[in-house]
């Protein structure tokens, strides 16, 4: 797959030269393809946020190169803003930066900035709003009487208004009840299935990652030391725990079964794949 | 991030023994070494106030540099002073054309200006550089203290300050996230005219506002809890003690004043 966004050899250093100085992010290589649905998990400081800013030119890297469609997204001032709006980036708790009258003017605003006809923008506006199950009665409310959830859903749907090709969002689901956060991670797929676009989303919710992504990408101090589809990642269970990142509570099941000595898969991360792992080795020892 | 760099009111932790002064006495020596920098009249005079200065700055192991960057905003400001008093001192004039007279005293004083303001700042970064803003509000409550009998709230003033103080750091970082998530939805702010600038400043000061308020609010519930109810009978878990050290640092920076005031009594 062509990737449609990568870093070489990243780093980023922040507070240069104070003794506050810090490396959060040491030559990373990371690349995501278009239309790929990518996860990026860590634990709280281990450089995700820093990185997923580097992707739409919010951070300037210390040193390294970001690659937008083949080209360095800082050749020039106007290539820079050209990737602002191709690269749509959700920040964690987004509903802290509403502030327009109405809701609706609030989700126009990504499509205003990028000079867009009235018509166009008012069409976005509706779709965004469809995507991420909006009211139509909603968009003249303020955002302000919303409730927490509903803010969230009009915060991401500003991003996605600008109908970005990668859509990166950084914990969507955070602080949201259960039944939320499905909704959400929903809408979410349903623009990725319908636009055919590029996602990535960072998490440390192993389950969630590992029920919607196709690939997961582990940041731990700054550096990648795994990636691949998730049944190989968490092939690496022992290695995730002690980077203080759990696995599917699956994947442990099996883990505590194969060093039992019960022959099955280290790979299995749902319950569907659980079971057929376990049918199969019941097959084999000829008990079914 | 040039929000970032913002060093108003930051703290370098360290260990000298400028960091380990009691903030009171850091606090009277600066007061008196600003007096002493107006009361000074003569390059001698400055000379050793630079001097000082630069010894205070190689013990408390503060970068240089450091205290160059806390310059930077002013420059603007430098430049004001500077043409003012070398336009506008009478005297015998040096250069002159078309309604201008450029002073031979109007040069010198504006050159007093500058070193007097560039030093002045100086010393203060030095302070706040060199104390916690804690320790400084506490100092300040101290050394107030007095006025309590005038019924100054006293207390208050420096619970509000080191509120204040406490959250320059947070709200900057809630800035810098604003304008990274506005920027990210294309919002340009730094380029147009100056009305375009102030209108593309809204997208950034409403959620300021609202979650300047919303910690407010949370702060205020939090303290309500521990039952804070203000400062009669409160006591403190660092009390403030002076040194022989400190004491002689104080008495050092009131003795450099009171010289410097009489040489320059003496026009010197």
């Amino acid at each position: 797959m062509a990737a449609i966004i990568e870093t070489r050899q990243l780093t980023h250093c922040y507070s240069q030269g104070t003794p506050f100085e810090h490396t959060a992010l040491h030559a990373v290589d990371f690349s995501a393809g278009a239309g790929e649905y990518v996860a990026v998990i860590g634990r709280t400081g281990s450089g995700k946020s820093t990185l997923i800013q580097h992707l739409n030119g919010l951070l300037k890297p210390t040193s390294g190169q970001v690659l937008f469609d083949g080209a360095d997204i800082w050749e020039s001032k106007e290539r820079t803003r050209q990737v602002r709006c191709q690269v749509g980036l959700v920040f964690q708790y987004p509903e802290y930066q509403l502030f327009e009258e109405t809701v609706y003017q609030d989700i126009a605003f990504g499509p205003k900035n990028m000079g867009l006809e009235p018509e166009e923008v008012d069409r976005r506006v509706k779709q965004s709003a469809r995507f991420v199950g909006l009211e139509p009665g909603v968009l003249d409310k303020s955002p302000f009487d919303l409730s927490g959830g509903q803010k969230r859903r009009v915060a991401i749907a500003g991003v996605i208004a600008m109908e970005p090709s990668v859509l990166v969002l950084d914990e969507p689901t955070a602080g949201l009840d259960p039944s939320g956060s499905a909704q959400i991670l929903e809408n979410i797929r349903t623009y990725h299935d319908e636009k055919g676009a590029c996602v990535i989303l960072v998490s440390h919710s192993m389950e969630e990652v590992a029920r919607e992504a196709q690939r997961l990408v582990v940041i731990h101090k700054g550096s990648i030391p795994f990636s691949g589809p998730p049944g190989d990642v968490f092939a690496h269970g022992d290695e995730l725990e002690a980077m203080g990142l759990g696995v599917p509570a699956m994947t442990r099941v099996f883990a505590r079964l194969r060093s039992m000595g019960v022959d099955v898969p280290a790979s299995v991360y749902t319950i569907p794949q659980a079971r057929d792992a376990v049918l199969t080795a019941l097959h084999r020892k000829g008990a079914v | 991030m040039a929000l970032r760099d913002i060093t108003l009111g930051q703290f370098f932790p360290g260990t000298s023994p400028i960091h380990s002064l009691d903030p009171r006495a850091k606090l009277v020596a600066m007061v008196c070494y600003i007096v002493a920098l107006f009361l000074g009249q003569w390059f001698v005079t400055y000379a050793i106030l630079l001097l000082v200065l630069a010894v205070v700055v190689a013990v408390s192991t503060v970068k240089p540099k450091a205290l160059v960057r806390g310059l930077k905003p002013v420059v603007f400001i430098l430049v004001f002073t500077a043409v003012l008093n070398m336009f506008y001192t009478p005297g015998e004039p040096l250069v002159s054309f078309w309604i201008f007279n450029i002073t031979k005293e109007g040069i010198l004083h504006a050159f007093f200006m500058v070193v007097r303001i560039v030093m002045l700042i100086s010393c203060t970064f030095l302070l706040t550089y060199t104390t916690s803003p804690l320790a400084l509000t506490d100092a300040l409550e101290s050394l107030m203290g007095p006025l309590k009998k005038l019924r100054v709230p006293v207390h208050e003033l420096s619970m509000m300050m080191s509120i204040a103080l406490r959250f320059i750091p947070t709200l900057i970082e809630e800035t810098d996230k604003i304008m990274s998530a506005q920027r990210a939805r294309g919002a340009d702010l730094d380029s147009g005219g100056l009305i375009q600038r102030a209108k593309a400043l809204i997208p950034l000061l409403v959620p300021l506002f609202i979650s300047a308020f919303r910690r407010a609010d949370e702060l205020a519930t939090a303290m309500e809890c521990r039952c804070y109810h203000g400062g009669e009978g409160r006591t403190r878990m660092k009390q403030l003690h002076y040194r022989p050290g400190d004491v002689l640092f104080m008495l050092g920076a009131s003795a450099l004043a009171v010289s410097i005031g009489v040489l320059g009594h003496f026009g010197l």
